[in-house]
């Protein structure tokens, strides 16, 4: 190799790693202003709950409230402390942990245990029912909201919590059943004929040998259950009213009935607290969320 | 004894098999039924034939509501998978800081619907909201007020929806990126094919099946779509962002009418069946293939 090609190599490499840093920089400016164009609603909310209604009519949607303003946060959870016509979240709140603890441990149990007798103890027609709960979670819930009504009616459960956790649980089924199997699928049957052939019965080896090594997809269940129950408003605002109703549905009652007066600062609050739950577990085992959403997503 | 051992698989899928098979396609049959009869506050069980699919096909506010759901699913498919694709690819560059931006884009999709509605009913709100950011910024003729403009309002709900949900799209295809082979992109590579081509010619198509899933996710969420509406411009103005799952639930419980709203519901089921049996249909031709 000559002096000169040396040369124009080193040009070469040098006018390539420019190119490559202004593409770098072009990838991070899309990247940043797709991030902004996420955050921003979040911070909007955030800066608005803590303005008091006359910073909202002088500012804008980005301006900072002059102090941490708490008022509206108070407002938001407990209410303005007359009697008729209230709307606060505080009641609602508990409404919904009280349906979420119960809806989520029955819908994960069941469908672990439904999960591993269709993997693990093949029977026949067993991929035809694994079909039925497979369909299940596609279908459109208008087409069962009627009926449930009324059977919810019949069995005395109607606008009650009790009503609520059942509806949830049914409905929950078919996607917990579809993430335990797809899990359990992916495990040799191996270990379970070994287990067998030793004598091990069916519960057994559910809990001695499946249970262990399930941590993954019932987290993974959990928060999908947790996340679809918490959020949920059709259910809510149909078979629920009054006291009885959970939070994503007091919410909406909150933003719509405020009186006269639109409180956006109130507003704010309100769905902020309606929101944190779920968006604290994201933040803690985001991993586990979206490994729960592309698992519902790309079924069979 | 030994018929209890060789049936305890069985009997522990028995109730909910039961409750499946009653509570889901029980009811979605008793619904069928019912919208072949004239009920109207109580179910009435006389077969009146077909007469509320054409009462329902007759209504203005019906076809309203399918024309916003058709707008709606398209423009939210073509944004989502749109903003999805981009991301993904340039989230899969090996950039920095990766996690932290992936978590950004994705945490719209842990809040509900109601929050999501609620959040950019203020955002779009025209008095208060980003027209008044931009008048104050000086453009002073600046007006967003699709919010409160009949045949606008539905437009709120695709930029609310896309907002929510096109963050989850971004994690299915860059699952599906991680996937492909770093070797075929090596070899793409030697043989001169540039870095677009590469994904145009080469990544894209084989992400196919991640296409499927994304839509009919898509189409799914877009037919199911009650919540988003309700918190944001609750079918308003007027009925100009009515959705057929809104209408339903009108029909059923505030107007009495649930033969009409059995005949809504069940033209709902009918269409998530046509996109989703199909797509359940090649999903699991390709589990047996790959057995």
């Amino acid at each position: 190799m000559t002096e000169n090609n040396i040369q124009t190599y080193k040009e070469l490499e040098k006018s390539s790693n420019t190119k490559k840093f202004i593409y770098r920089w072009i990838l991070f400016i899309i990247l940043g202003i797709f991030a902004l164009y996420y955050i921003t609603p979040l911070y909007v909310m955030i800066v608005t709950s803590f303005k008091t209604m006359e910073e909202i009519r002088q500012g804008n949607l980005f301006s900072l409230p002059g102090s941490l303003n708490l008022t509206s946060w108070d407002v938001a959870w407990n209410g303005q402390g007359f009697s008729a016509g209230d709307v606060y979240l505080k009641t609602y709140f508990w409404n919904s942990v009280k349906l979420v603890v119960p809806a989520v441990i029955i819908s994960t149990i069941l469908g672990a245990i439904n999960g591993y007798a269709l993997t693990k103890w093949r029977f026949k027609w067993d991929s035809y029912i694994f079909l039925l709960f497979l369909f299940g979670t596609f279908i459109p819930y208008q087409a069962i909201l009627l009926p449930m009504s009324r059977t919810l009616g019949f069995m005395g459960i109607s606008n009650s919590i009790y009503g609520l956790i059942l509806v949830h649980v049914v409905y929950g089924l078919c996607f917990t059943t579809l993430f335990c199997r797809n899990y359990y699928i992916s495990i040799s049957d191996e270990i379970v004929k070994a287990a067998r052939i030793d004598g091990a019965g069916f519960f057994k080896i559910f809990f001695k040998i499946m249970l262990p090594i399930s941590a993954p997809i019932l987290v993974v269940t959990i928060i999908w259950q947790f996340t679809m129950i918490w959020n949920d408003f059709l259910f809510g605002a149909t078979f629920t009213f009054g006291e009885e109703a959970p939070i994503q549905v007091a919410l909406n009652n909150m933003v719509l009935t405020s009186s006269s007066v639109k409180r956006y600062n109130v507003d704010m609050a309100a769905a902020i607290i309606a929101g944190f739950p779920t968006l604290i577990v994201y933040v803690l085992a985001g991993k586990y969320f979206i490994r729960g959403l592309t698992a519902g997503s790309v079924k069979g | 004894m030994y018929w209890l051992k060789r049936n305890l698989p069985r009997l522990v899928i028995a109730p909910s098999f039961g409750v499946i098979a009653w509570f889901v396609y029980g009811f979605i049959f008793w619904t069928i039924y019912i919208s072949f009869t004239n009920s109207k506050l109580l179910p009435k069980y006389e077969f009146w034939g077909i007469d509320q699919y054409f009462r329902l096909w007759s209504m203005p506010r019906w076809h309203v509501a399918v024309e916003n759901l058709f707008i709606f699913t398209i423009l939210f498919i073509i944004l989502c998978v749109f903003i999805g694709i981009v991301l993904a690819i340039l989230l899969d560059q090996k950039i920095r800081a990766e996690g932290f931006l992936r978590t950004i884009y994705l945490y719209p999709m842990a809040l509900s619907f109601i929050v999501t509605g609620t959040a950019w009913r203020w955002i779009l709100n025209p008095s208060l909201g980003i027209e008044k950011f931009a008048q104050d910024i000086g453009f002073e003729t600046f007006t967003f007020d699709w919010l409160v403009t009949p045949g606008m309002s539905i437009y709120t709900i695709v930029i609310a929806g896309v907002w929510q949900s096109s963050g989850f799209i971004m994690a299915i295809f860059l699952a599906g990126l991680r996937s492909v082979d770093d070797e075929i992109i090596k070899a793409a590579k030697i043989d001169g094919a540039g870095i677009v081509s590469v994904y145009t010619k080469i990544i894209l198509p084989m992400m196919r099946p991640v296409f499927m899933s994304a839509i009919v996710i898509l189409v799914h969420l877009a037919i199911k779509s009650y919540d988003l509406v309700i918190a944001l411009t609750a079918g308003g103005p007027g009925i100009s962002s009515d959705m057929p799952a809104v209408f339903m639930t009108q029909m059923a419980f505030h107007r009495s009418e649930i033969g009409l709203a059995s005949a809504s519901a069940i033209m709902m089921f009918l269409t998530v069946s046509a996109i989703v049996v199909p797509y359940l249909y090649s999903e699991l031709k390709r589990e047996d293939d790959r057995k």
